[in-house]
């Protein structure tokens, strides 16, 4: 059975039939429809409710203006809350719920706010709710947040795929009603690359809701003809269903893409939407312009909607809201609605038109020089009350009523940069205006070219002009010319619950408040009344507001301000914002080279920036993480064990002048540093801070390898070449990162000699003698492999860093590992390192916290003052180098059992606890297996005079009753003499 | 963003990594200057409304620092040269 | 006129006829004992505590648009005292305390809303900085609480646990931050302030300064001469460029840094969290919009408009730890220019020219000092001599060494 509302005609495919529930209840449409259109259809007008009243609403609109029909979509995790009923196309199986109601729709406990408007004004909340002060926090504002928001999250992931994407053309047409299509006809022609983006499914703008006739078809027609020439050109792309949302810097604009929203679930593979950022070389924006609603007495119930937009109901999508509609206009264009609903058998009740001299009319009823004043109906219109010319009253019952207070050009992408839109006074609307963004031209409506031939023509023209086309103009398709004038009527006189912004529930009473409590910018205006501020983003109140603020001031609408428009240009999901970079796949991954095999050991692993590190390798029978960390350690320091150290950054300096260079880097000396040595280097910044630290091994008299922290890498490597090229530009020095080139093991213990000389290849020397702590080399392993060799200790223990190829990384540490079953070779992973490297009292990213100098490190003298460094000048700042700066030292707890806490503040044994009389702070602690007890490191007040002190070590923060005595110890817990490292 | 690399062509800002003013190319002599040279050097800025000599590391590309004069409040670029090319000839 | 329960009833049963104008509109006098620049919340505040606390009645703000229209009308709205320095931690502690009376104080509904805030934890390293933060807060007298992995879980269920690429590990959370609704700060120190004489005078710039041997004597404006006794600029966003009119350069950057708000929803997030392993946070307005921002754009600019890479930037790390806020709807973006200061800190200090005052360098956190920032630095104009809590932020602390540097990013602005 055909619904009630269903009309003949318009653009729907009758032959299927499509079923979905709106609240629960099933209706059918067909392919072509939007929920709001499918809807009205069945005679359904009630779709939503206000934000603060709760009143019962319906479509003002045809499109994404829409501030009224907004509904929750689908169910589930694809739950989308929000969704204007206006532009959500109807599939099969759609189920919508209308949403800020309880407990239905047509009954709303919350529509009692309505009764109580009076006490609900702009800004009421600014003014109450005080008293007493502790209640605001315990009962006010959770009865305001309980009433916050429209629709409601799913709570669960999103389980759709949003893709990003990136196109470049020499123009991008923005909209293909008629002045679109007419340039990207124009503009296809000529060969050039052309995409057009529109909202809609369906490409052809108001020419689709219209009956003109453009070139003697039906204007749909021609639309339908112009595309598909469109689409048959290589060198255009037609992006239907793609919403232009922002015109960001130098031509690069963001665009939306809905793949599948317009089906049940994405197909298999496909994406929900996608985010394309198009790269322009001009853009042309044909986005056509917005009906403007005129305020009365009670315009938002549903029913009342835009004139034009009940137009594109009837003719488009051959629904019309009711069987029996009336017209309030103020311009000719409102006629045209009663003419078309005539036309299609639907009776017009009257056009009430404010104008003295309106045209009439044979068919239905023209009412000239009367306003509507009021209307009726609880959840929808049932009776329009005006006052006629003579001053005389009259009811006029109808389901409907159609409103047009002219036309706004959509001017919201022109304001993205820095454009302001200018009045223009004949229009009585504001056109695009100060400064486009560069390479936009605006044609059509949205540049106030209203009729279908002054859109044609306009389009054509700015084709030409942005592509900079010679030759003749194209000729144009016939179509209507109609003049048009606006005047400016925004509201009816002594009107006042007469809603401007209809979601956000404000009304020209608002507006009047503000202006009386002094809010009288339009920014003042927004904010204190809202308007403006809902999901519609103002698209049909921002105008009105305006205007009835720039009367009651008595200033011209421009001297009050414009309504300049931010991006998005609608509501933008934010999963398509993200893209695929969510959840695992939020940040790269990097593995090591011996990541498979430390997975196949079991390793556990930890994310280290965006590096996946083994953290530690269990073993059978180990149940905490305690045993295996204490048991690599302990097999480290007893016999060998191998560490994947792939992740320091390496950085590979060559050049005559890169011992120079290096010079300047380090605040130590490196200019001596003899081939096949290696030296400790502490890098500060130019503020004199320490930056890094790592070693820098010289291969050869032109040629280093720099090492850096993991965390630094890519900083160290970027402050490099900022010194190479914009502060030693004379020099002759080359850098590569060359981190992932080589795999890099350490290989550490007693036997760590013994094992590598197990792979070296037999000309290779690593005895004490010819590789001595601190060599390093070129050498060769397991038959001709190329390899760096460096004799360098981060546990403190005799221990070397051996480097290949990074292809070859794996099959070295299966080697290793093979090799050194002879000496219970242990594998071992971050936290035993980390271990190690407290008890031997390295500083890492705990202690380089960006904060700490070389002298707080306990490093002050090697700060060179021999020669200029970068930060070497700065550090010598007297804030830096106080008496009783803070010094790097060890701890240990008194009581062996004792915790100690990283981040703990240390206190004098006596005294007060509070900040003032913080001593220092903890930065690294560990359990040391060597030393059977917790140890850390920290800084402390002149830390290098107090060894043997006690202090309180607190931590209120994890614990607030513990104060733990730990003595200050030197921060080389093991070895302190270095002798096995020389070993 | 776009910036037209003198090497590369446009390439999108993302690739890049800004570092500042340009006038951290100006390191003062470590001979002659006085502490008020250094302080100056290091943390006074003139931060202009207007157009701004500035640093942009290209990191997702060849590595070149680029002095790149750019307008801050229009974001329009009007010349982009090499770092290290400007100083050697200089 | 003043506000109250019976008053909103009274208007509401007659008509909304007897509210008056929240503040006037003046135009200048010819000299004020005390002239500050900007109309934000900083000036706004300035002025409110120059009169209700150090009892001077003659004073200006001078706004060259509408009051409230800078950053405190563009931020994200989160108050919170959890810093790390003792040159920081007092003095937003002192500010999170007068947020807690402000609305007694003011006679005026800021929405002072104490819905917590919390920081994930992500990494070992960074739950160590994390503690070592927490003890330095509560040892400065604020509130500070360790949040496990199990309690993360239990408060805030929706976030991301099951396919995380940086885990949770657990947060720090100070239940007395929440957020505050931005417009209303502004308007409620104006009316306050204008309460108790001070003239706001808006649309009214300031084209330079009169300076007469080292000594500032007022400020020329499109409005004319004013004559000070001292002069206060609050112009965070603007400061290089109105010191500059007084021949000085400062250690300070502009930057952009943009904000989002969504659409409408029904609450589901209970404060503020900020994620440890991206940049991100987020809150939800008493509206239902989720508001939320991350990095600043990072190149020097006065556009009050960023690009698109932040935007995804921002929305990756949404998505990272909320996977549910995908088919909510990015309703607006804005971008506010930040002072960013060369270490990360503000400045609240006198200049080397005699009676001229500064106060800028805010970087992100400039909407929760705005209390604070408006104490001390009326302090500073009524005293000459900092206020105790803000006793650090001197302009010499670089030519010192003293810098206040909580991110460790030394001296390049964009990475504050």
């Amino acid at each position: 059975m055909t619904p009630k509302n269903r009309l003949d005609g318009g653009q729907i495919d009758r032959n299927t039939t499509l079923s979905f529930s709106f609240d629960g209840k099933q209706y059918t449409g067909h392919p072509g429809d939007t929920l709001a259109s499918a809807l009205l259809a069945n005679n359904v007008r009630l779709m939503g409710r206000s934000f603060k009243y709760h009143r019962p609403r319906g479509p003002m609109t045809a499109g994404s203006e829409e501030p009224n029909a907004i509904v929750e979509l689908r169910s589930g995790a694809r739950q989308e809350p929000n969704t204007r009923a206006t532009t959500a196309e109807l599939f099969d199986g759609l189920a919508a719920r209308s949403q800020n109601r309880w407990p239905s729709l047509k009954f709303d406990v919350m529509s009692i706010n309505d009764r109580f408007s009076n006490f609900l004004t702009a800004g009421f909340y600014y003014k109450t709710f005080m008293w007493p002060a502790a209640f605001w926090e315990k009962l006010y504002e959770p009865i305001i947040r309980k009433a916050a928001g429209l629709g409601s999250l799913s709570m669960q992931a999103d389980p759709d795929d949003y893709d990003k994407g990136f196109r470049h053309c020499d123009l991008l047409i923005v909209g293909a009603g008629p002045a679109g299509l007419s340039a990207a006809l124009t503009a296809g022609r000529s060969g050039r690359q052309v995409i057009v983006a529109d909202e809609d499914f369906r490409m052809g703008g108001r020419l689709n809701a219209e009956t003109f006739e453009v070139a003697d078809m039906a204007g749909a027609d021609w639309a339908a003809q112009a595309v598909a020439e469109l689409s048959a050109m290589p060198n255009v792309r037609l992006m239907p269903r793609t919403t232009v949302i922002g015109a960001f810097d130098h031509g690069i604009y963001g665009a939306v893409e809905r793949i599948s929203d317009h089906l049940p679930t994405p197909p298999t593979g496909k994406p929900r939407q996608i985010l394309w950022r198009i790269y322009s070389g001009q853009t042309l924006l044909c986005a056509g312009a917005t009906e403007r609603p005129i305020a009365f007495n009670n315009n938002d119930r549903p029913g009342i909607m835009l004139a034009a937009s009940v137009r594109a109901y009837v003719n488009r999508w051959a629904a019309t809201p009711a069987q029996r509609v009336a017209i309030f206009t103020n311009n000719d264009d409102g006629h045209r609605t009663a003419r078309d609903l005539h036309a299609k058998g639907v009776k017009v009740a009257a056009v009430i038109d404010t104008r003295a001299d309106a045209p009439g009319a044979i068919d239905y009823e023209v009412l000239s020089g009367a306003q509507v004043v009021d209307t009726k109906g609880r959840l929808g219109v049932t009776f329009v009350e005006l006052k006629l010319a003579d001053g005389n009253s009259r009811t006029i019952e109808c389901g409907a009523l159609g409103v047009s207070g002219g036309w706004n050009p959509n001017v919201h992408l022109t304001c993205h940069q820095r454009g302001r839109p200018q009045w223009n006074g004949a229009l009585a609307a504001f056109v695009p205006g100060g400064t486009l963004p560069p390479g936009m031209i605006v044609a059509g409506a949205a540049n106030g070219a209203f009729s279908t031939h002054g859109a044609l023509k306009s389009g054509a023209d700015a084709a030409r002009k942005a592509l900079g086309l010679e030759g003749r103009a194209p000729e144009l398709p016939q179509a209507e010319d109609a003049p048009v004038t606006q005047t400016p009527f925004w509201y009816v006189e002594g009107c006042s619950r007469a809603w401007l912004d209809q979601q956000n529930d404000v009304t020209v009473k608002d507006v009047k408040l503000s202006h009386q409590e002094g809010f009288r910018s339009v920014e003042h205006l927004k904010r204190y009344t809202t308007l403006g501020m809902a999901t519609d983003q103002g698209k049909t109140s921002n105008m009105g507001g305006l205007a009835i603020m720039a009367e009651l001031a008595g200033k011209a609408i421009p001297e009050v301000g414009t309504t300049v428009f931010r991006p998005p240009y609608t509501p933008t999901a934010i999963g398509v914002l993200a893209g695929r970079m969510r959840g695992t796949e939020f940040h790269p991954t990097r593995l090591t080279p011996s990541h498979y095999w430390a997975q196949e050991r079991g390793a556990v692993f930890v994310e280290v920036g965006n590096w996946l590190r083994a953290q530690w390798f269990p073993l059978p029978g180990e149940t905490h993480w305690r045993q295996s960390v204490d048991r690599e350690v302990m097999a480290t320091r007893a016999s060998v064990g191998v560490c994947d150290c792939t992740t320091l950054g390496k950085i590979d300096v060559q050049g005559v002048d890169a011992a120079a260079f290096l010079n300047k880097l380090y605040c130590n000396g490196f200019a001596k540093l003899a081939v096949g040595k290696t030296r400790y280097g502490l890098m500060l910044r130019e503020d004199g801070i320490a930056m890094d630290d790592g070693t820098a091994a010289r291969l050869a008299e032109d040629h280093f390898v720099v090492t850096t922290t993991t965390a630094n890498a890519g900083k160290v490597y970027q402050h490099m070449e900022f010194v190479r090229q914009c502060l030693m530009p004379d020099a002759d020095v080359q850098l590569i990162s060359t981190t992932e080139a080589w795999a890099q093991f350490a290989v550490a213990g007693p036997n760590s000699r013994r094992l590598l000389q197990k792979i070296v290849d037999p000309d290779v020397d690593i005895s004490n003698d010819a590789f001595p702590f601190m060599a390093c080399g070129n050498i060769t392993v397991c038959g001709g492999l190329r390899a760096r060799l460096f004799r360098i200790s981060f546990s403190g223990e005799l221990a070397f860093e051996i480097a290949v190829p990074a292809r070859y990384g794996d099959a070295l540490m299966r080697r290793l590992m093979a090799e050194g079953e002879e000496f219970d070779v242990t594998p071992y992973g971050t936290e035993a390192l980390s271990v190690m490297r407290i008890e031997k009292g390295h500083a890492a990213g705990n202690e380089l916290n960006g904060t700490t100098t070389a002298l707080n490190l306990g490093m002050g003298r090697m700060v060179s003052r021999s020669k200029d460094s970068i930060g070497s000048k700065l550090s010598e700042r007297p804030g830096l180098n106080e008496d009783d700066a803070l010094m790097q030292v060890g701890l240990r707890p008194v009581s062996r059992d004792d915790k100690i806490t990283a981040g703990g503040i240390l206190m004098r044994a006596d005294g007060p606890v509070d900040a003032a009389h913080s001593q220092g702070y903890v930065t690294s602690a560990a359990f040391s297996p060597t030393l059977g007890s917790m140890i850390g490191l920290g800084f402390l007040k002149d830390g290098g005079v107090r060894t043997g002190e006690t202090l309180r070590l607190v931590s209120p923060l994890t614990d607030l009753t513990v104060e733990v005595e730990v003595e200050v110890v030197s921060p080389h817990f093991v070895d302190p003499e270095g002798e096995r490292l020389r070993a | 963003m776009i910036i037209n690399h003198p090497l590369l062509g446009p390439r999108d800002s993302a690739e890049f990594v800004y570092l500042g003013t340009a006038d951290l190319m100006n390191r003062p002599d470590p001979d002659t200057a006085t502490p008020e040279d250094w302080h100056d050097y290091a943390y006074l800025r003139d931060n202009p409304a207007g157009t701004h000599r500035e640093l942009w590391f290209h990191d997702g590309g060849d590595r070149s620092i680029l002095i790149v004069t750019r307008d801050t409040i229009t974001h329009e670029i009007s010349a982009v040269e090499l770092a290290l090319k400007t100083r050697a000839e200089a | 006129m003043r506000y109250s329960g019976l008053k909103v009833i009274k208007e509401a049963l007659t008509g909304h006829k007897g509210w008056t104008p929240a503040w006037r509109d003046p135009e200048p006098q010819p000299r004020y004992d005390i002239v500050i620049i900007g109309g934000g919340g900083h000036g706004l505040a300035t002025a409110h505590y120059l009169a209700s606390v150090y009892g001077e009645h003659r004073v200006a703000v001078i706004e060259k648009g509408w009051i409230g229209g800078g950053n405190v009308g563009r931020n994200t709205t989160i108050i919170r005292s959890n810093y790390l320095l003792d040159g920081n931690e007092p003095f937003y502690e002192f500010s999170l305390k007068l947020w807690e009376g402000l609305e007694q104080d003011l006679n005026y509904n800021a929405m002072v809303s104490q819905r917590g805030v919390m920081n994930l934890i992500h990494s070992d390293a960074q739950r160590d900085a994390f503690i070592r933060r927490g003890n330095a807060m509560i040892l400065n007298g604020a509130d500070a609480e360790y949040l496990d992995l199990g309690q993360v879980k239990k408060e805030y269920p929706f976030l991301n646990f099951d396919d995380a690429r940086f885990p949770i590990k657990g947060g720090l959370a100070q239940r007395r931050g929440g957020t505050v609704r931005h417009d209303a700060v502004a308007w409620g120190y104006a009316r306050a302030a204008d309460s108790r004489g001070v003239d706001i005078i808006q649309n009214c710039e300031v084209t330079g300064f009169r300076i007469k041997d080292g000594k500032c004597l007022g400020v020329e404006t499109s409005k004319g001469f004013i004559g000070a006794g001292r002069v206060g600029c609050a112009v965070a966003g603007n400061s290089s460029r109105l010191m500059a009119k007084a021949g000085m350069r400062l250690p300070i950057e502009s930057h952009v840094l943009q904000a989002f708000v969504t659409e409408g929803l029904k609450p589901v997030l209970p404060g503020v969290i900020t994620f440890g392993a991206g940049h991100f946070y987020v809150s939800q307005s008493d509206k239902g919009g989720l508001v939320f921002g991350g990095d600043i754009d990072g190149y020097n600019s006065y556009a009050q408009r960023g690009n698109l890479p932040v935007v995804e930037d921002v929305c990756e790390s949404g998505m990272a730890i909320m996977p549910m806020i995908g088919r909510a709807r990015l309703l607006r973006m804005w971008g506010g220019i930040m002072d960013m200061s060369m270490d990360g800190s503000p400045i609240i200090d006198r200049t080397h020219i005699e009676g001229l005052y500064f106060n800028g360098g805010w970087c992100y956190g400039g909407f929760k000092a705005t209390p604070a920032s408006g104490y001390a630095f009326a302090h500073m104009l009524a005293r000459d001599e900092p206020h105790h809590t803000a006793a650090a932020y001197r302009f010499d602390r670089f030519r010192t060494g003293h810098m206040i540097d909580e991110k460790g990013m030394g001296n390049q602005p964009n990475l504050h």
